[in-house]
């Protein structure tokens, strides 16, 4: 067990992975040399040379194509997209095809393959390279959507995406790349995917979360605790599937919920969790279900007080949870 | 680097009698249920269709030339002919067009011409013109990784050409020399837009010069020409020399579907004077010159094939439809609610 961080988790999974397995390949927009514009995958090409960490041309269609077609043929590709935002160009082959091979060939083909792109904002990115966008692919049958947190489970979360035999799509915190540090255990090890963890234990006020917002979360539990009010944090990890049962189980037990998310709220991942809680929570609510998210606008501007304004912080969760333990 | 033309004079010496004669029947079978497609339709038995014809002798020259089960296929919808050389059956073709749970293709579950066999590497194809081409990109890299031998096979219509992928994929697979065919059977038009409204230039081949591979062009209803072009092309992927860009110049003799109706954008003249370029009859009579094929041998050959789409279709009927609640499984592996 050692010390890590994000980013170094998410690459001890991938190169592990490739040590095991030499269907495991990555491809992507300066994956190479450079190791990734983030420096995920630093050094893996020195390793395992430009055929298994392929630079790929500036077109993302043909990165998730060209992966498709891999897998089919027995490979296990990892496509990597530099920012989640230029996603857009690859929407026809991930979301047309990789989602409905299985189903359209009646199981005859599958399709096993990850792709990993950088999200969300607060590191100066503004429009183009802070967006939120998963909860378009939330949508989508055939598809598994994840959202790591923690160093651990940015590993656990990697290595069991590559042996997943459907398209994961592994969405990863830019922000949390090298600001969350945390104990990764040495060697093979997963983490199942579609199953939320409960990461710190509460009975007044549940909160739902994914990714960074799970550590502001957390900090806001922190202060609303010094008040003797306990939230229970819950780290969904699995966008698509929801683990319906772990949000049920919190959710009652609390009688109160809070679901927090960067991305703005219309038609998301935060609906979803609402809309799980109404039906199935019903007679044990105590108050509305409360949701926390970005504003109704384009994206996240540059300018820091525009940027700042966007971005969901400790301040505005503390806010809103003493604005549900009034209740 | 430039355009070659292949001619059929330069060809015929070198194909022999037995193969000229399965080309034959391979085209003649594909029409021949290809045909039979179109009556159902008309019965009312069958919702859609989307044809082949006038597009065979291409399909069957690659087809040909590729190993079956080994080499791979991502095709388009007009490519009947090619999946039965493959080695799919004109009953599994009439499993799909009829909806049944047994087609191979895809249980009923997508329209009839989206072919897809695993048993044959003809991969799943869907509804989206162009995305294919990167599929096979991606299968012929793993191919390379793995230090294979095989090729792939990929086909378009012109008007898919205009699209981003066409692009992406010629690009990658250029780039990296990897063992495609692709293959763009032109037949001039893309629903009712006509080749002119499409793109700037006639020739789609001329595009390969910007890839720095070859580009050739070949006239679609000239079987003979199609298969030394096929051979020539397959011969360079497997033999590590990287893509061709095949053109195949062919006529849709039928409306774009069975849901089209063609005499709204053409004229009876053309649609008429198109039907003298169908590659099946001047295969035949190519063959009677020859001396490879006799009337009576067509004859005889078409009779045995209709014996076998009778039987095939007498089959495909009698097959049971889906079960309706058999529509949630396949999502995933692990089936979720
Ligand atoms: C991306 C996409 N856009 C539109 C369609 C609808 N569509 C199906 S076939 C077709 C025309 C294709 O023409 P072409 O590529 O020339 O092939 P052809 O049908 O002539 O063989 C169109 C517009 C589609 N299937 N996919």
């Amino acid at each position: 067990m050692a010390t890590k961080t994000y980013l170094e988790a998410i690459r001890d999974g991938i190169h592990e992975e490739m040590q095991r397995d030499e269907r495991v390949f990555i491809m992507g927009e300066d994956v190479g040399a450079k190791g990734g514009v983030f420096g995920v995958t630093d050094g893996l090409q020195k390793e395992f040379g430009e055929l298994r960490v392929m630079d790929s041309p500036l077109a993302e269609s043909c990165i998730v194509g060209v992966a498709i077609g891999a897998a089919m043929n027995g490979m296990r590709p990892i496509a990597e997209i530099q920012f989640q935002d230029f996603i857009m160009p690859a929407v026809d082959q991930i979301v047309s095809e990789a989602a409905k091979i299985r189903y359209r060939s009646n199981n005859d083909w599958s399709c096993p393959m990850v792709i990993r792109a950088p999200f969300g904002g607060g590191v100066h990115g503004a429009l183009y390279h802070s967006q939120s966008i998963e909860a378009m692919f939330c949508h989508v049958p055939g598809l598994r959507v994840v959202v790591p947190s923690t160093p651990h489970d940015a590993k656990g979360m990697i290595v069991a995406a590559l042996r997943d035999p459907d398209p994961v799509l592994y969405f990863e915190h830019k922000r949390a790349y090298r600001a969350i540090k945390g104990e990764v255990p040495d060697g093979d090890y997963t983490v199942p995917l579609g199953s939320a963890a409960v990461v710190r234990e509460g009975d007044d006020i549940a909160v739902f979360s994914y990714g960074m917002m799970v550590h502001t979360a957390l900090e806001a539990a922190e202060k609303l605790a010094a008040d003797g009010f306990s939230c229970e944090v819950v780290d969904l990890r699995s966008l698509r599937p929801l683990d319906r049962e772990a949000i049920v189980r919190s959710a009652s037990k609390c009688g109160k919920v809070l679901i927090v998310q960067e991305a703005n709220l219309a038609v998301s991942v935060a609906s979803e969790v609402a809309a799980i809680v109404a039906e199935d929570c019903f007679d044990s609510l105590d108050a509305p279900v409360m949701r926390l998210g970005g504003p109704e606008i384009p994206a996240m501007p540059y300018s820091p007080p525009l940027e700042h304004y966007y971005l969901v912080t400790p301040d505005k969760v503390e806010r809103k949870l003493r604005d549900l333990a009034a209740y | 680097m430039a355009v070659t033309k292949t001619t059929a004079s330069r060809k015929q010496a070198t194909l022999d009698a037995e193969t000229l004669r399965a080309m034959y029947r391979n085209m003649l079978r594909s029409r021949l249920l290809d045909e039979r497609m179109w009556v159902l339709n008309r019965q009312g038995r069958a919702p859609f269709w989307i044809s082949g014809i006038g597009h065979e002798a291409v399909q069957v020259a690659f087809a040909m030339n590729l190993r079956s089960g080994e080499d791979w296929a991502a095709p388009y919808y007009r490519d009947l002919a090619l999946t039965l050389v493959l080695g799919m059956t004109p009953k599994d073709q009439l499993l799909s067009v009829l909806q049944r749970a047994d087609d191979p293709n895809s249980g009923g579950r997508q329209m009839p011409a989206h072919y897809g066999c695993r048993r044959y590497n003809i991969i799943t194809t869907g509804s989206p013109v162009g995305t294919q081409l990167l599929h096979a990109c991606g299968i012929a890299l793993a191919a390379r990784m793995r230090g294979e031998d095989t090729v792939t096979f990929t086909s378009i219509g012109e008007g898919g050409t205009s699209g981003g992928d066409f692009h992406e994929a010629l690009n990658f697979a250029a780039t990296h020399k990897l063992a495609v065919l692709f293959v763009v059977e032109n037949n001039g038009f893309a629903i009712s837009v006509p080749w002119e409204k499409q793109m700037p230039t006639r020739d789609v081949a001329d595009r390969a010069k910007a890839y720095g591979i070859p580009g050739v062009k070949v006239d679609g209803g000239d079987a003979i020409a199609c298969y030394k072009a096929a051979r020539e092309a397959v011969e360079r992927a497997r033999h590590g020399d990287g893509p061709t860009l095949i053109e195949a110049k062919v006529v849709r003799l039928t409306s774009h579907s069975s849901d089209d109706d063609q005499r709204r954008y053409r004229t009876a003249e053309v649609i008429e004077a198109e039907k003298a370029q169908d590659g099946l009859l001047r295969f035949r009579a190519q063959l009677e010159e020859l001396g490879v094929l006799t009337a009576g041998d067509a004859d005889e050959m078409r009779a045995e094939l209709l014996l076998e789409l009778d039987k095939a279709q007498e089959e495909a009927e009698a097959a049971p439809l889906p079960e309706p609640e058999s529509a949630l499984l396949h999502v995933l592996a692990e089936d979720l609610r």
